[in-house]
Parts: structure tokens; sequence; C-alpha cells
């Protein structure tokens, strides 16, 4: 898989190195520990670098699944704005979960995950990244435990979010107002592009999935039809028989060919595809988190508005409370501030993102086009020479 | 099926298949006397008529690489034709085996010529006689067409109740012993099953093709037009079959139903009930006991029910003997050649059966391939269209052109895989033919066991008559100057006795004859079997390599389009 391995390049380092900078991270060797439910996979993660930051040139350590999710995550949290490269999903299907396929699947996943992290100028800098990429495994465990989604968030964090839910639903439930959403005209287009994206993506994958299998089939077919023209050709004997028997070879054969085909095409189209798909809905959850932070910085605006009413009173008044609400407006004033930097700056990310996601696709599906089409072409051939070799033969026993 | 493009086409079809045979390019001259089998008729609704003419009309156009190819799905052309797709400037045709691909059809075109069917149509080929180098010009062509509903014009109590089908069947021929080059009955479904009858009894041994089932229940079920429909394909089927059989062609029976207009002139096959008053009638008094003068003829003829029930009784239990006892029969099976291929036929049945049904699968399976691609380049096209529309970034207007690129060789990989699919269709019906063949072996088969059985019957009857005989003579000669009526007795059963004598000979001769039929079907069964799988392997090869390599070209026309990326990657 050629996608995204590249060690990436950096121009933020700041001491000067006689060599360019990389980093370069390999995810190897999948190993399944544990037993019953609660067995799971573990990979070898190999990091080479020279970045200074780091412990040294190389460094291996383990990893499972969780920890990737928890670097996702953390990644999230702290670079509003940045797409963050998407992970492999969750496998559903128990039975699935240990397939060979599955795995090498999940693997290469994995591996351009950290990779494209690696090769993004601002995610590489990230010091989330460098632990998991160094730290021990106890320390590992620790952190993961500790941050799972929603529900070991801090106390004061959850309060935040249920008065934020309560706030929106009321408001919409007065008819107060509708949900405050930027009216941005160029990027309410990109918002709709992305949602039609990842419907056409899906289907696109939807298919890409389908010939994998039609693959699977035809050859499948190809093998009964080849045992079958075997027993034919036993029973007919003599030159047809043989006709028949060589006939019967070759479509094994090529059942065999077409097996292998199958494999390529899910590893090098039907998983670029998905990975596409996935990339959408990491921008969508991105567009979610801008949408959070306009909404904070709207409201903080309108307490502010409120504020700055209020203390005119107070003023006016001459009441003992102005040195207090003075305090409250400015610490507002600063939140207000600070939340308007943020959604700026997510704005601005996203913009250039947008850029780098257009160029990474385009490459990322020129790849996979390409060897789409190598693969198509060599199996195609390869059947062609298959079938002619038989005629020599038959034409003899027409003659 | 279109039936009446099929009439629309007909014309046209001798004559366009004649050109298209003078201006193709054959393989190898040779290739005349060897013919590839005529194809048998193919599932599929197209009418390969359609090719044909096309051929030397309009030229196909295919989709321009801008609008939407799978929008306007493949015409019936594409199939049997894909010759002319390589017309088509947009993709590279391989030179070298255009022609070799093609030539299968180009054989068969030249096939009708001195063959006996038309190529898309035509059904088991495997009665051919223009396989053979010897043929002579001779054909029989004959259509089926034109249903039309019809009236039983008496004895229905209830007025306008039974209706009824007739088809036309048109027979354009040059054969001397017809009456006119070209004619045309009208004929019910009940005439074909006289027919069918008919020769079952004069042709016994022979591998007589079977006919349509009369599907009874399926007539009520399907919606009638449909119904009609299919049978109207099974007839001609059928009646082509006869036609391409070397004796069977050349019968009485399919004179008359062929040319003999208004009622067909053929004994019917009566109904079992009023047989069986018949038979109790006409009850052949010898096997009662009483002398009467039975035609040996009469009673050569295999035993049917109603008038034959003693009769069947006696054979029936000639049989259980053999059987049981174990013993050898008065005339044993010994042909252990015969026995061997009879063995070898059954299993030559099982194989086929399981090789017709592995042949489906791979039908099946290609068709979704080809489905599926299409699919596929169907929705890289709207993706196309999508970015093309959103584009904002140059790195969009690029991906577009690309996955344009790759939905327009999916889209034409997706035809090809159809294309070839309608070939891989026609070249493993001959599996299909060949099993459904097999109940005609078995009716002959089964001919001669019957035979055998009668000869064997008799035989007995004869020995019970002769010991018998002598009883009654012992018993006689106790008695000084004899005993009138027991002399009379003895008398009546000698006469019984050479009657019978005459009888037997006359079933030996009747079960050598059908012996040496079973003898020469077989052969002529090996033989045309053997030429037509070969044909059908080399059909089905060249297919398959053909249309492997123009698929490869597509897609290697796309590599290319994408090798920047190849090399950036690495």
């Amino acid at each position: 898989m050629e996608q995204q391995r590249s060690s990436s390049g950096s121009s933020h380092s700041p001491r000067s190195s006689s060599s360019q900078p990389y980093l370069s991270i390999s995810v190897t060797e999948p190993v399944k520990l544990g037993n019953g439910v609660q067995a799971y996979i573990s990979y070898r993660v190999i990091t080479k670098t020279n970045f200074p930051e780091y412990q040294g040139p190389e460094k291996i350590v383990i990893r499972r699944y969780s920890d990737f999710v928890w670097l996702r995550d953390r990644l999230f949290e702290k670079y509003k704005g940045v797409f963050i490269p998407p992970l492999p999903e969750k496998s559903t299907v128990e039975k699935f979960r240990f397939s060979a396929e599955f795995i090498e699947l999940r693997r290469q996943a994995l591996d351009i995950f950290v990779n494209r992290i690696a090769s993004h100028h601002e995610l590489q800098q990230s010091e989330d990244l460098r632990t998991f990429l160094q730290a021990d495994e106890e320390t590992m465990e620790r952190l993961r435990s500790q941050e799972t989604g929603i529900f070991k968030k801090k106390p004061a964090d959850l309060m935040q979010i249920f008065k934020e839910m309560q706030t929106r639903v009321s408001d919409v439930v007065l008819g107060k107002e509708k949900p405050v959403e930027e009216s941005n005209p160029e990027y309410e287009k990109l918002k709709n592009y992305i949602f039609e994206l990842e419907n056409h993506l899906s289907e696109a994958q939807k298919h890409a999935y389908r010939l994998v299998k039609r693959h699977k089939e035809l050859g499948q077919s190809l093998s009964d039809f080849g045992k079958a023209a075997k027993l034919l050709g036993a029973c007919e004997g003599h030159a047809l028989g043989k006709a028949f028997s060589d006939l019967g070879t070759k479509s094994e054969t090529l059942s065999v060919r077409l097996q292998k085909e199958a494999h390529q095409l899910l590893m090098n189209f039907e998983e670029p595809l998905k990975d596409y798909v996935r990339a959408v809905q990491s921008i969508k959850a991105t567009i979610a988190e801008r949408a959070n932070a306009f909404r904070h910085q709207c409201e903080l605006a309108e307490t502010i508005k409120l504020k700055e009413i209020n203390l005119d009173k107070l003023m006016l008044t001459r009441s003992d409370k102005v040195g207090e609400a003075e305090l409250e407006y400015k610490e507002l004033k600063a939140e207000s501030e600070e939340a308007t930097r943020r959604f700026e700056n997510i704005v601005r990310v996203m913009n250039e993102e947008i850029v780098r996601f257009q160029d990474q696709k385009t490459q990322d599906m020129g790849i996979a086009f390409h060897q789409f089409a190598k693969g198509q072409s060599r199996l195609a051939n390869n059947i062609a020479d298959a079938w002619r070799s038989l005629l020599p033969k038959l034409e003899a026993c027409l003659s | 099926m279109m039936g009446s493009e099929n009439q629309g086409f007909e014309e046209a079809h001798i004559d366009a298949s004649r050109e298209e045979m003078e201006s193709l390019v054959l393989d190898d001259p040779s290739n005349n006397s060897n013919g590839t089998k005529s194809f048998s008729h193919h599932r599929s609704a197209m009418s390969s008529l359609a090719d044909s003419h096309h051929l030397l009309s309009r030229p196909m156009v295919a989709a321009p690489a801008d609008s939407d190819p799978l929008l306007a799905p493949p015409s019936f052309r594409d199939f049997r034709n894909p010759n002319v797709a390589a017309d088509n400037s947009s993709y590279i045709e391989p030179p070298s085996y255009a022609d070799v691909i093609f030539s299968p059809f180009d054989e068969n075109a030249v096939h009708e010529i001195d063959g006996v069917d038309s190529p898309g149509r035509s059904s088991d080929s495997s009665v051919s006689l223009s396989r053979s180098p010897s043929s002579s010009s001779d054909y029989i062509k004959i259509t089926v067409s034109n249903p039309q509903k019809e009236q039983e014009t008496s004895n229905s109590l209830v007025p306008g109740s039974n209706t009824y089908i007739t088809y036309l069947i048109t027979t354009r021929t040059n054969i001397t012993g017809f009456n006119g080059s070209e004619f045309s009955v009208r004929r019910r479904f009940k005439d074909v099953v006289t027919l069918s009858d008919r020769l079952a009894e004069s042709y016994r041994g022979f591998f007589i093709p079977p006919r349509p089932d009369k599907n009874l229940v399926e007539s009520q079920v399907m919606q009638k037009q449909e119904f009609v429909e299919q049978r109207r394909v099974a007839l001609e089927k059928y009646l082509r079959r006869l036609a391409t059989h070397p004796v069977i062609r050349k019968s009485d029976e399919l004179k008359v139903f062929l040319q003999v207009q208004g009622k067909l002139p053929l004994p019917t096959s009566t109904d079992v009930a009023s047989r069986m008053l018949d038979g109790a009638v006409k009850l052949p008094k010898q096997l009662f006991g009483e002398s009467v003068v039975v035609a040996p003829e009469e009673v050569v003829q295999p035993a049917k029910g109603g008038r034959d029930l003693l009769r069947l009784f006696k054979e029936l239990r000639q049989s259980v003997t053999n059987d049981w006892v174990g013993s050898k029969p008065p005339v044993a099976e010994e042909d252990k050649e015969f026995l061997e291929k009879k063995g070898r036929m059954h299993d030559l049945e099982q194989q086929l059966s399981n090789a017709s049904q592995q042949a489906e699968s791979l039908v099946k399976a290609q068709q979704d391939m080809g489905e599926t691609m299409g699919e596929l380049g169907l929705t890289f096209i709207k993706l196309t269209k999508f970015e093309n529309e959103e584009a904002i970034f140059n790195s969009q207007r690029v991906r577009a052109a690309d996955m344009k690129n790759v939905a327009t060789a999916a889209v034409k990989a997706s035809r090809f895989y159809r294309e070839l699919n309608a070939h891989t269709v026609k070249h493993l019906d001959t599996l299909h033919e060949y099993l459904g063949l097999m109940l005609s072996v078995h009716g002959a088969f089964s001919d001669r066991s019957s035979a055998l059985l009668t000869v064997q019957t008799l035989i007995s009857e004869l020995s019970s008559l002769h010991s018998r005989a002598e009883k009654l003579e012992a018993a006689s000669s106790k008695i000084f100057g004899g005993d009138k009526s027991r002399i009379r007795k003895i008398e009546e059963l000698k006469e019984t006795i050479r009657v019978t004598e005459d009888a037997k000979h006359v079933a030996i001769r009747e079960y050598e004859r059908i012996k040496e039929n079973n003898r020469t079907e077989l052969e002529r069964l090996d033989r045309e079997r053997h030429a037509d799988f070969l044909n059908m392997l080399k059909g089905f090869v060249l297919n398959q390599a053909g249309y492997a390599e123009k698929i490869a070209n597509v897609w290697a026309k796309v590599a290319e389009e994408t090798s920047a990326y190849a090399r950036e990657s690495t």
C-alpha cells in the first residue's frame, strides 16, 4: 500500500539538522492476545525519526486498536478545525473480527492513519502523538482508560454540555430563535458538498464491495464448472475427453486467479473508497465542532450585551454591586474574545484543510484507480492467455 | 421472444446470412466440412435474427464517452455481433483476434446454407447432417408462427367454451419427397401430440426428439400470451429437430403433418377409457385360449393400454419371471457391447446434467459481474458530474477526469461481459441440448426392451402351448379310437401354435430391426456429439479469450492514463 507511507517533511524543526527531518511509522505484526471475549489484536508500532522532541532515532511499542482511538480523540479535542485522519471502524461482526482479511485491512488502515498524522504539519507536533509512539504500555493503558468519550468527561464538562443542550432545546421550543448558524454562503456550499459527497462515495464503495464479491463468485463457479467438465471428460474419453479435462483444469486455474484478484480488489480499491468515506465523515465531525464554536461565540456575545445593559443600569443607580458586575463583565469579555479567536481559528484552519483534503484525495484516488485498472487489465490478460493456450489442441482435434 | 419480429426478419435472414457468408473472412477453408454446430436456441429474449439483419445495415454507434453510457442500454445488436463493436473507434481492437473470435459465427452462416437450420434459432444440432463432408445440399426449414384462437366446432355443450390455439407452420424445403418448395398448414398442439405418438410407433429404436410437454397446469397459471409464446418456441424447436433427424425427416408422418391442409389425417391417440372399451371387444382371442387368426404384425406392436390389457399382464408376468427367477430368459439380452453402451449413456446423462447445471451457474456469475461492473461505472459517472459541478479547486477537476476514465472503462467492460455471456449461453446450451436428447435415448432403449419382452413372452407362450398339446396327445392316445372332442382340441391347439410361431418370427425380426436402429443411432449420436462438443469447446474458449482481450485493452488504457500516480507514489 503506497498511500501515505512516505515520511513527512517538516519545516518547523527549530534546529537545523544535517539531513532532512523525517518521522516515519510502521504498524506491523498483528498478534492475537487474550482469550475469549476479551481477545484482541496488538500491533507493533515502529517509529523512525530525527525529530528532536523524540527520545531517539527508533522506538518500538505495542499498541492496540483502542490506543489509536485515544490518539484520534485527543487530536480531535486539541486541533479543532483540522480534518483528523479517519480510523478504520470497530468490527461489529464477531466472527469476522479475527479473519485474516479483516486483520490485514485494519493493520493497513492504522498504518495509513498514523503516517497521515505524521505528515500533517500541525498534527505532527502533537505531544499526544509522541506519547502514543513512545510511552510504555502501562502508561498507555492508564491514559486510554481515562478518556473514552462522553462518559469519562469531568463533571463540570458534563454540566456544560447538558446546559448547552437545555438552552438549545428550550430556545427552539419557545420559538425564540432557530439554532444559530453561520450565514456564510460559501460555507453553506461546502457543507452541502460534504454531505452529498458522502452519499455518492458510500454508493461507490458499496458497488466496489459487490465487485469484490462477484470476483469471488465467478471464481467459485469456474471451479465448479471445471470439475464438472473433468467428470464429463472422463465419461467421454478419447480426444474429446482430453479436451474437456484440459478445459476443466484451466477453469480451476483461473478460479484461483480470480480469488487472488478479489483480494487485491478489496485491499487496493474498495478499501481506499471506504477510507474516502471515513475521511468525509471526519470532516463532518469538524463541521460540528465549528458549529459548536460558532454557537458558543454567539451565546457569549448575547450574554455580554445583557451584562452591558445591566452594568449601565447599576452604574446609574450607583449600586454597590457595580464592582462585582464590572468584574463579571471583564471576565465575560475575555471569554468572548477567546471564543471568537477559537472560532476564527477553526475557520482559518478549515480553509487550509479543505485544499489539502482535495489534493490528497485526488492523489489517493488516482493511485487506487491506477491499481484497479492495472489489476483488471492483468486479470483479463491472464484469462485470455489461459483460454488461448487450449486452442492449438482443440484445433488439432477438429481437423 | 418477438414473435412478430420473427416474421419480419425471416425473409431478410436467409438472404442476409448468405451475404454474410460471402463478406466474412473465414478462419480456414477446412472449417466448412467440420462445420461448427449450429448454435442452439439460446434462452435470452433477444432475437438473433436481428443481428444478421443488422450486420448489413446500420453500423453500430457506441455512445459517445460524454453521454451516460448506461442510460442507453446496449441494443440487441450488441449481443450476437461484437464484430460490429469493432468499428467503434474508442477502444483498440486486437486485429489478430477479430477474425478468429468471430469465425465460429461466420462458419455458422456458412453452415446455414448447406445446413438445415438457422444459426440463432436452430434447435438441437446434434442431428445435423451437414456436419459430414458428404452432405447433400438438401434442407428443410420450418417456422412456427402466428398463433390464433379458434373455436371447437361441434360437440360443445356450452357454445363458445372450447377454444384452442392453432399455429401457422411454414416449411421451406428442396427435398423431392415434398409437394413443392414452400407451404404452410395450421396445426394445434393436439396434432403435434398425435404426430409424436405416430412417430414413436413407426420408428422404434430411433432416438426420436422428445416433443414439448403438455403443461396443463402451467397453461392456467401463466399469462396466456406468455404461455402461447413459450409453446410456439418449443414447437418450432421440436419440429426443427425432427427435420434434422436423417431418417425421420423423410417420414410420411412428418410429411403429412407439414403439408396436408385441414384436419390432420393421422390416427389420433384415443384416450385410455375408450381404448379399454375397445379392448374388451377386440381382445385377441388366442390369448383367451380360443383360436383366432391374429395378424402377426398386430402382435408385434407393443402392448398398449386398453385392448392389450391381457397381453400386458402376460408380459408383465414374463418380465417378473425374468427378474425373480433369475433364470436365463429364452432370449437373453446378450449383447454385452450394448449393455456397456447403455451404462455409458447413463453415466453420460449424469455428467451432462451436472455440467449443464454448473454451466448455468457460470453464466449467472458472468452476468452478475457484468451488472455490478456497470453499476459501479454508473455511480462513478454520477460522482464525476457532481465533482465537476461543485468544483472549486482544480484538484477536484483532475479527480473528476480520472474518475470518468474509470467509469467509462467500467461501463465498456460491463457491456463486454454481457456480450460474452450471451455467447456463452449459446455455446454451453449444447450441453443442455444433449441432456434433453437423453430422453430420446431412453425411449429408444425401452423400445428395444419391450420388443425383447414380446419375443420372450411369445416364446414362453409357445412352450406352454407345446406342453398342453403334448398332454392332450398323451391323454387321448390312451383311449382307443380317440376322443372326438379331444382330437378337435388338439387340432385347434396345433393351429394356435403355428400362428404363434409366425408371430414369434415377426417379433424376432422386429427386435433385430430395433437393435440395429439402436446401434446406428448410437453411432450417430457419438459421432455428432463428439463434433458438437468439440465445437462447443472451441467456441467457448475463443469467446472467453476474445472478450478477455477486449476487456484487458479497455483497462490497459485507464492504467496508462493514470500511470502518473504510480510513479509518484513510489
